[in-house]
């Protein structure tokens, strides 16, 4: 009985951030940014390895099999890294929407192979969150029309998951005819959001979405979740930078901690955030354990997150002086990390108002 | 993490549960649980102990239910008395208990722990002075021994409850010569000891919570002191540990929030709940998000206290978070009331006696006491995040 980590949790926490940590360092961030390029190949084999990509699939599917919070501790682990990898959408979104409404048969076809890194999935539901002008989906026949913009890890895939407008789910294929995906250029270049065109594409429907929007809330909560934890991570290392740039920058004869000023900011982000780790380790072991409970865990995670992490990104930026505007010093790929976090499936103001009506207010 | 629920504590809910239902109308009504000297206090705290709802882990030779530290079941004891809205017990003074059994001699846990856990023993806090407050260690009332006995001269300042207290627990300085931290002893003594005189402070709420206490060759047996002689400060930084744990308490904050929650569902302006309107739901919402962060956090702190790990920084944010969050729930509720949340003592259209009113004034007093948000971030910047002190200087 226990509010903790598990021994395996630290071990996989640990052994994600060493990999990350010499693999995916700031320099091969960088790299990948300057290239445009949203997927690292070989960070993402490598995560690949380490049984990322079928964290939350069943075994009998060839995934793993853990929990939320395993996926939770993962996404932290990628947003420390900024890494630019496809985890959010096609590990864990897809997976969620499958399992919650696939049938049999596309289960069978679809999560051995997210969990084997033979497919990249993106997954299209913003529209059913707040629907922007000239956007939406309509399906007739087995075939989808309308555009669905931000899809989560849409620039690198091959297949997507897509809402139409009454919420039902369904499969399409990238090269499908009627296809058209753009790349959005966003803020973070660690990772990319693609607009969908559809014209009359063909689309196979998750048979469990349809009349049931259940699914379709599933995959966003475990999305509005991983997105928090990646919050978390990114803020987490701004911190540990600004704590860090704090003890060894002297101006006046002093190393700039010792000026209450900065100590004070420094603590006031630590104070902000320490809470929301222990937030999203409850609100990603209430996905299984307490179903109850988990909705709007998930939103608060979310919403609560996207509040402190613009606070730790702007004052982390802040303790660093003109370095922290920089590019050289590159903090700002966690600043920008942490903005696109907030605005992705839902900002905070709009995911209150579901934490509200989940309440009944 | 493993939060389930089984067989074992499905049922010590239901107990739980039961006792409410049959007892709810013998509990006291109001915030503060320890220091109230209340008969009605007093028998209901003892058939909480009786029962295990209170000091359930102090041991029971000293006085207390002696159940083996349990997460789940405290978490039950405290969801379940906030979701009643009934008072819930406590385990003594939170400032001094855990002191006693850290550092007591036997003796003193035999004769302290027992009567202040069933409420009554009341203390009252002697640390501040006029001239030391944040700067704690620079104290000036002395303590001189002669014979068998300490000689206390000085005066105490912002002395909670000093007017209805039994005992006090005081820093006083003993040996003069020794560098400030070093020449402290942390002394125990009896209210009524000739020589103390007790004058009450009126604060803004217009009560007089807070005294100013002096002493006057104030008498008190040598082996009244709890730890050696000089190391008062660290017995003193043992107790403000457990007292930054108790101000700010999550349990505490989830009631607040329920009652915040009643008052918006049942205000209204033109006929409508201020729940329904978004602009103050918003805030609601954002307050709920801090108030369960903040009791996921203080579950992480007691698996590691149970572990005997040092929880580290989800320990030092409690205090400056906690009241900075009760305050800003009293806030709500004000603007929430709009210009009925200024009205006070006994003006007719008041809601809820007043109390968010109260509570508004009480929780700055709790953002300065026990260690100002200043101090408190000096020490989440130096002591859990390794900054460095500032540099001392000569006097400015
Ligand atoms: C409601 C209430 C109940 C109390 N109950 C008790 C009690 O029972 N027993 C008891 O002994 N005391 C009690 N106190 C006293 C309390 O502990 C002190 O008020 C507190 O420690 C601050 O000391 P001070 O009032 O002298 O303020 P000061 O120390 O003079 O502080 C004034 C301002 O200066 C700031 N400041 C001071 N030093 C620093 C620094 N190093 N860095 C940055 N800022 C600094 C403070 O944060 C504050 O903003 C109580 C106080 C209140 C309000």
């Amino acid at each position: 009985m226990e509010f903790a980590l598990s021994e395996e949790q630290r071990l996989l926490q640990d052994s994600i951030c060493r990999y990350l940590e010499s693999e995916c360092n700031l320099d091969r961030v960088r790299e990948a940014a300057e290239n445009n390029v949203t997927q690292q190949a070989e960070v993402w084999q490598g995560l690949s390895e380490l049984g990322i990509q079928g964290i939350i699939i069943p075994e009998e599917q060839a995934g793993v099999g853990l929990g939320f919070l395993d996926a939770a501790l993962v996404a932290e682990a990628l947003g420390r890294s900024v890494a630019p990898v496809p985890f959010i959408g096609s590990s864990i979104m897809a997976p969620v929407a499958l399992m919650a409404a696939g049938s049999d048969d596309q289960k069978e076809a679809w999560l051995p192979k997210i969990a084997a890194g033979d497919v990249v999935f993106g997954v299209g539901v913003t529209e059913q969150i707040a629907q922007r002008e000239t956007t939406g989906i309509k399906s007739d026949g087995g075939k989808l029309t309308g555009k669905a913009m931000f899809v989560i890890d849409g620039v690198d895939a091959n297949m997507l998951i897509i809402a139409d407008d009454d919420g039902a789910l369904y499969l399409v294929d990238v090269n499908a005819a009627g296809v058209t995906r753009q790349n959005l250029k966003t803020i973070d270049k660690t990772r990319a959001v693609a607009e969908i065109v559809l014209e009359g594409a063909a689309a196979e429907v998750l048979p469990g979405s349809q009349n049931d929007r259940e699914p379709l809330l599933k995959t966003i909560d475990a999305g509005r979740l991983m997105l928090a934890a990646d919050t978390l991570g990114a803020a987490d290392i701004m911190l540990e930078k600004a704590v860090a740039y704090a003890k060894e920058r002297k101006q006046f004869d002093r190393v700039i901690g010792s000026f209450q000023a900065v100590k004070h900011m420094c603590a006031e982000m630590a104070t902000e955030l320490e809470p929301c780790r222990s937030l999203i380790w409850y609100a990603a072991h209430a996905v299984y354990d307490i179903p109850d409970e988990a909705r709007l865990l998930t939103c608060h995670s979310k919403a609560h997150l996207s509040e402190v992490g613009r606070f730790v990104a702007k004052t982390s930026t802040e303790v660093h002086g003109g370095m922290g505007f920089t590019d050289l010093l590159g903090l700002h790929y966690w600043f920008k990390r942490i903005g696109l976090d907030r605005q992705l499936l839902g900002a905070p103001e709009l995911i209150r108002e579901q934490a509200a009506a989940v309440q009944g207010w | 993490m493993d939060l389930a629920y089984n067989e074992e504590y499905v049922e010590f809910r239901a107990e739980v549960q039961a006792f409410l239902k049959a007892n709810k109308s013998s509990a006291p009504k109001g915030r503060m649980g320890w220091g109230q000297a209340d008969d009605k206090s007093r028998t209901w705290q003892q058939l909480l102990i009786k029962h295990g709802y209170a000091a359930r882990t102090i041991p029971k030779e000293y006085g207390g239910f002696g159940a083996e530290p349990d997460i789940l079941k405290n978490h039950i004891i405290a969801e379940e008395f906030a979701i009643a809205g009934v008072r819930p017990g406590h385990s003594g003074d939170p400032r001094l208990v855990p002191v006693v059994l850290e550092l007591g001699t036997e003796e003193q846990k035999h004769a302290l722990v027992g009567p202040t856990i069933r409420g009554d023993m009341v203390w009252c806090q002697g640390y501040s002075e006029p001239g030391s407050g944040s700067d704690l260690a620079s104290l000036s009332t002395k303590a001189v021994l002669e014979g068998d006995e300490w000689v206390i001269n000085g005066q105490k300042i912002w002395t909670s409850g000093a007017q209805h207290a039994d005992m006090i627990f005081c820093l006083v300085r003993t040996e003069p010569d020794a560098p400030k931290h070093q020449g402290i002893s942390y002394l125990i003594f009896k209210m009524d000891t000739p020589g103390i005189e007790v004058r009450p402070l009126v604060t803004m709420t217009g009560e007089a919570i807070f005294n100013e206490t002096f002493f006057t060759d104030v008498r008190v047996p040598k082996d009244q002191i709890i730890g050696r002689r000089g190391e008062g400060w660290f017995v003193a930084n043992a107790t403000l540990k457990h007292e930054r744990g108790s101000l700010g308490d999550p349990n505490q904050l989830e009631g607040r929030f329920r009652s915040l929650v009643e008052m918006l569902k049942s205000e209204k302006i033109d006929g409508k709940p201020l729940i329904e309107f978004p602009i103050y739901r918003d805030r609601l919402l954002k307050l709920q998000a801090r108030v369960l962060s903040m009791k996921c956090n203080g579950m992480r702190i007691l698996t590691a206290n149970t572990k005997n790990e040092e929880p580290g920084l989800a320990r030092w944010i409690v205090k400056l978070l906690g009241c900075e969050l009760n305050h800003q729930m009293a806030a709500l509720a004000i603007d929430v009331m709009g210009e009925l949340g200024v009205l006070y003592e006994d003006s007719p259209y008041l809601r809820n006696y007043g109390m968010w009113q109260r509570n508004y004034m009480l929780d700055l007093g709790l953002i300065i006491g026990g260690g100002t948000a200043q101090i408190q971030k000096n020490m989440i910047g130096e002591r859990a995040l390794g900054l460095p002190k500032e540099p001392k200087y000569d006097a400015i």
